[in-house]
């Protein structure tokens, strides 16, 4: 697992190669930390974690503002409420 | 990028060919493969509806407690009620191959060490499976360790005879089982016979005093208040816990009040919330009822109650139990299979482990080539990896020292979870709930609570883990 800021409000949380339920807990947790409007660039390869991040997203009203898939792994790009 | 694509294609329509190349060529060599085919049809079904809807039902509890999402706990009580539905059909009509449990408080214990080991492992017995077809290594790993923990429990002896109450030491030998059963002698035998066996068997329908078989057991005991009623009040839980808050929220924002409208609205809202998932359940729930029918029909067909029969027939006889019996549910399971198959390794390696009650008395250690809960499994693996490979979601993942380390404890303890439940998430909750089963409740009420505590660790897990990075990013 790797958590960095690449900029003044961007960050990237990688979790390639974890199952669940990792992805979408570090991406809790990470999203938990920064503040309004910063967006993380979560890197998983987990399929269903996917559905469980999308969901969670849903329901705090975090903004899933971009998605990329390339053969089973996922780059998606969260914007916190 | 399109030539990558079109290569899954073609390996997943290899692996359909596989299968197909499979049933025909044996059901030429002799009628009775047909039978072991249901398994691997229903299977392949079962592996593709699984990983399309990313059915685990870990994630189910586990999402709740972690993440706050009730996505799976959804789409797994609408599984549960359309398999019931299915099934309350297939027993009023007398085809149904099921046979409820002892019901008591092991239940319980057996899903909490089951929950915990769901969480650890990072997916259920099924989940595993599934995933597994995804090509994942971490998966395959769990599948393992349940396998073999499973086989090693099951014929533990020795020092854990110590452990063992003289009242259950004493039922077990009462019980009077073939002299080639020991059931005097092993913890698991003795836990079985000696205790297990002495608890009620209870479906809804039988505490009411009607049959399982009549049009009202079947319909009003088991399905309505068995399933559909304790389902809706549960997702009404979930939906006052977890998913009211948002979608008010969402409401009051829209049309500035809210009322008991906007209240059903939310709840159906929830129901309606994953297609995916939703309409995975709906397939499993159907394709779970139609095996038992068919499975049934085949029976009914060749004469026999039990696969072991046929593979005698067949001139099989080896692993067969002292009851002439084989492991042949007739619907959905999975973890028995897979101590079957460690069993049988171990057999071969030299092991006496057909002098015990799981493996010796009821389910025997056929080959696996031969086994038919073994087709099943092996086919839910490819279904799943055709699913895979068609939405270009297949992909090898080794596992890390971390993930292996968890996957390795989680699946021993499912693997112990699940004798002592008689039964994994499937076979102890999502079959025993759907028939009516009172002890398929208790062992989902271990499951609840040992996912709880599995996320609690991982809670902990996690921000220490997390602890450095945040520090280097100032957070």
């Amino acid at each position: 697992m790797k958590f960095e800021k690449r900029e003044d409000v961007v960050y990237v949380l990688d979790v390639k190669g974890y199952v669940c339920p990792h992805p979408q807990i570090y991406t809790k947790k990470a999203l938990s930390k920064v503040s309004s409007g910063d967006v993380i660039e979560v890197i998983f390869d987990n399929p269903s974690s996917g559905e469980s991040i999308a969901t969670m997203c849903d329901n705090t009203g975090d903004e899933i503002v971009n998605k990329q898939q390339e053969g089973g792994l996922f780059v998606w790009d969260i914007e916190k409420a | 990028m399109e030539q990558d694509l079109r290569k899954k294609r073609m390996w997943a329509y290899g692996i359909v060919g596989f299968f197909a190349l499979i049933s025909i060529s044996t059901y030429s060599f002799n009628e009775y493969y047909i039978y072991l085919s249901v398994y691997l049809w229903f299977g392949f079904l079962y592996g593709m509806c699984l990983q399309y809807g990313r059915f685990c039902f870990s994630s189910a509890f586990r999402d709740l407690f972690a993440v706050g999402v009730p996505r799976m706990a959804v789409g797994i009580m609408i599984a549960t009620v359309l398999f019931a539905l299915v099934s309350a059909f297939v027993t009023a009509t007398g085809l149904s191959t099921f046979h409820a449990a002892p019901t008591s408080v092991h239940a319980v214990i057996a899903g909490l060490i089951f929950g915990i080991g769901m969480v650890f492992a990072g997916g259920c017995a099924s989940g595993s499976l599934y995933k597994t077809g995804e090509g994942n290594g971490v998966a395959l790993m769990v599948i393992l360790s349940i396998s073999v923990t499973q086989a090693l429990f099951a014929d533990v002896a020795g020092w854990t005879n110590k452990l063992v109450p003289a009242s259950w030491h004493e039922s077990a030998l009462a019980k009077g089982l073939p002299e080639t059963i020991n059931a005097g002698d092993g913890w698991v035998d003795q836990y079985l016979a000696g205790y297990v066996w002495d608890q009620p068997v209870m479906t809804f329908a039988s505490t009411l005093g009607m049959s399982n078989e009549s049009v009202s057991g079947a319909f009003v005991g088991n399905l309505l208040l068995g399933v559909i009623i304790p389902a809706a009040l549960l997702l009404v839980v979930v939906y006052i816990g977890w998913s009211r808050t948002g979608f008010l929220r969402k409401r009051k924002k829209q049309q500035g009040s809210t009322g008991f409208r906007d209240e059903l609205a939310g709840y159906w809202t929830m129901i309606l919330a994953s297609k995916r998932t939703a309409i995975a359940g709906l397939l499993l729930g159907i394709f779970c009822g139609l095996q038992m029918l068919v499975t049934q029909g085949l029976r009914v067909k060749f004469g026999v109650k039990n696969a072991g029969t046929l593979l005698e027939r067949m001139g099989f006889d080896y692993g067969i139990s002292v009851n002439g019996t084989v492991f042949d549910p007739g619907y959905w399971y999975v973890t028995t299979q897979e101590a079957q198959w460690v069993g049988w390794v171990f057999n071969k390696l030299g092991a006496d482990n057909m002098d015990n009650i799981y493996f010796g008395f009821v389910n025997g250690i056929p080959n696996p080539a031969i086994n038919p809960a073994d087709w099943m499994s092996l086919a839910l693996i490819g279904g799943a990896a055709v699913m895979a490979l068609l939405h270009n979601e297949f992909k090898f993942k080794k596992p890390t020292l971390e993930l292996a380390t968890w996957a390795i404890i989680g699946g021993a303890l499912m693997g112990i979870g699940s004798r002592l439940g008689l039964g994994c998430n499937v076979g102890a909750f999502f079959v025993r709930v759907s028939q009516g089963d009172t002890s398929g409740w208790l062992f989902g009420l271990g499951m609840i609570a040992g996912a709880y505590i599995g996320v609690k660790f991982f809670n902990w897990w996690t921000e220490r883990r997390m602890a450095k990075e945040f520090q280097a990013c100032e957070l």
